[in-house]
């Protein structure tokens, strides 16, 4: 059976300390150890920062949707906006060997989550689905 | 939340204490903190994260920027008291190969 809890918080950054709060608790609830825990809040605030950033301009008060479901094998987020689409051929994450400051959260994301994938052809908004595999010891 | 940032220069050495949560809201705190620093031409920074709790892009991002600016003038920055989750931060990213970690502040004070 999935469980689901759905947050919706607006495109404030004082608000990503309660919603990191709240998937650490999904987290906990769907079995993974403080570390996978740790790195997925990780990943799934670089998400929203880069929804704040990217698809809303910084502008503050705008919609994010985060739905989490937790499910027997797997637990999946689902981020939704209503911000500018982004280009999904432009999403990369940079060269590793490349230092200097700034994007590294899309690398955060798809080293972190088992499956990262961004909806494409989007009309308004933007839908990224990520998953992370629940490990067999923990269901 | 707030970061709560305090910091301490003596015989050419700075070491910033950053405490709190690094994130988009709060890096550019600890960005403005590490700027001061950096104008003064300080030649080792040790920045103190025993007391961050957590860390994202945007605070690493703000590590690499002060790392870079040191360089310019032969100075250093290094980090020193992470939090294992902070650590997989660096290390998720790689940059535990780019940035000299240390214990904690006393033993990166003992490295040159």
């Amino acid at each position: 059976m999935t469980k689901t809890i759905v947050l919706n918080l607006t495109s404030d950054p004082p608000l990503l300390s309660v919603m990191r709060a709240a998937v650490s608790k999904v987290c906990e609830i769907a079995g993974f150890d403080e570390m996978d825990t740790s790195k997925i809040i990780l990943a799934i605030d670089e998400a929203c920062s880069n929804i704040i950033r990217h698809a809303y301009k910084g502008k503050g008060g705008q919609t994010i949707r985060i739905t989490c479901k937790i499910k027997p094998t797997k637990l999946e987020f689902i981020l939704e906006d209503e911000g500018e689409p982004a280009d999904v051929k432009k999403i990369k994450s940079r060269p590793l060997d490349e230092i200097r400051p700034g994007g590294l959260g899309v690398y955060i994301i798809t080293s972190v989550m088992d499956k990262v994938k961004f909806a494409d052809g989007m009309e308004a908004g933007n839908r990224l689905v990520m998953q992370k595999s629940i490990p067999k010891d923990k269901k | 939340m707030s970061l709560k940032i305090s910091n301490t220069v003596k015989d050419k050495v700075a070491v910033l204490s950053i405490a709190g949560e690094v994130d988009m809201f709060s890096s550019p705190q600890a960005r403005n903190a590490i700027m001061e620093l950096v104008k003064e031409r300080v030649p080792k920074v040790i920045v103190d994260l025993s007391e961050v709790s957590y860390m994202d892009s945007s605070g690493v991002a703000t590590l690499i920027e002060g790392l870079q600016l040191c360089h310019k003038y032969n100075g250093n920055l290094v980090v020193a008291g992470l939090r294992d989750n902070v650590r997989e931060v660096f290390e998720l990213t790689r940059l535990d190969k780019i940035f000299q970690i240390f214990q904690d502040v006393k033993t990166a004070k003992a490295h040159g």
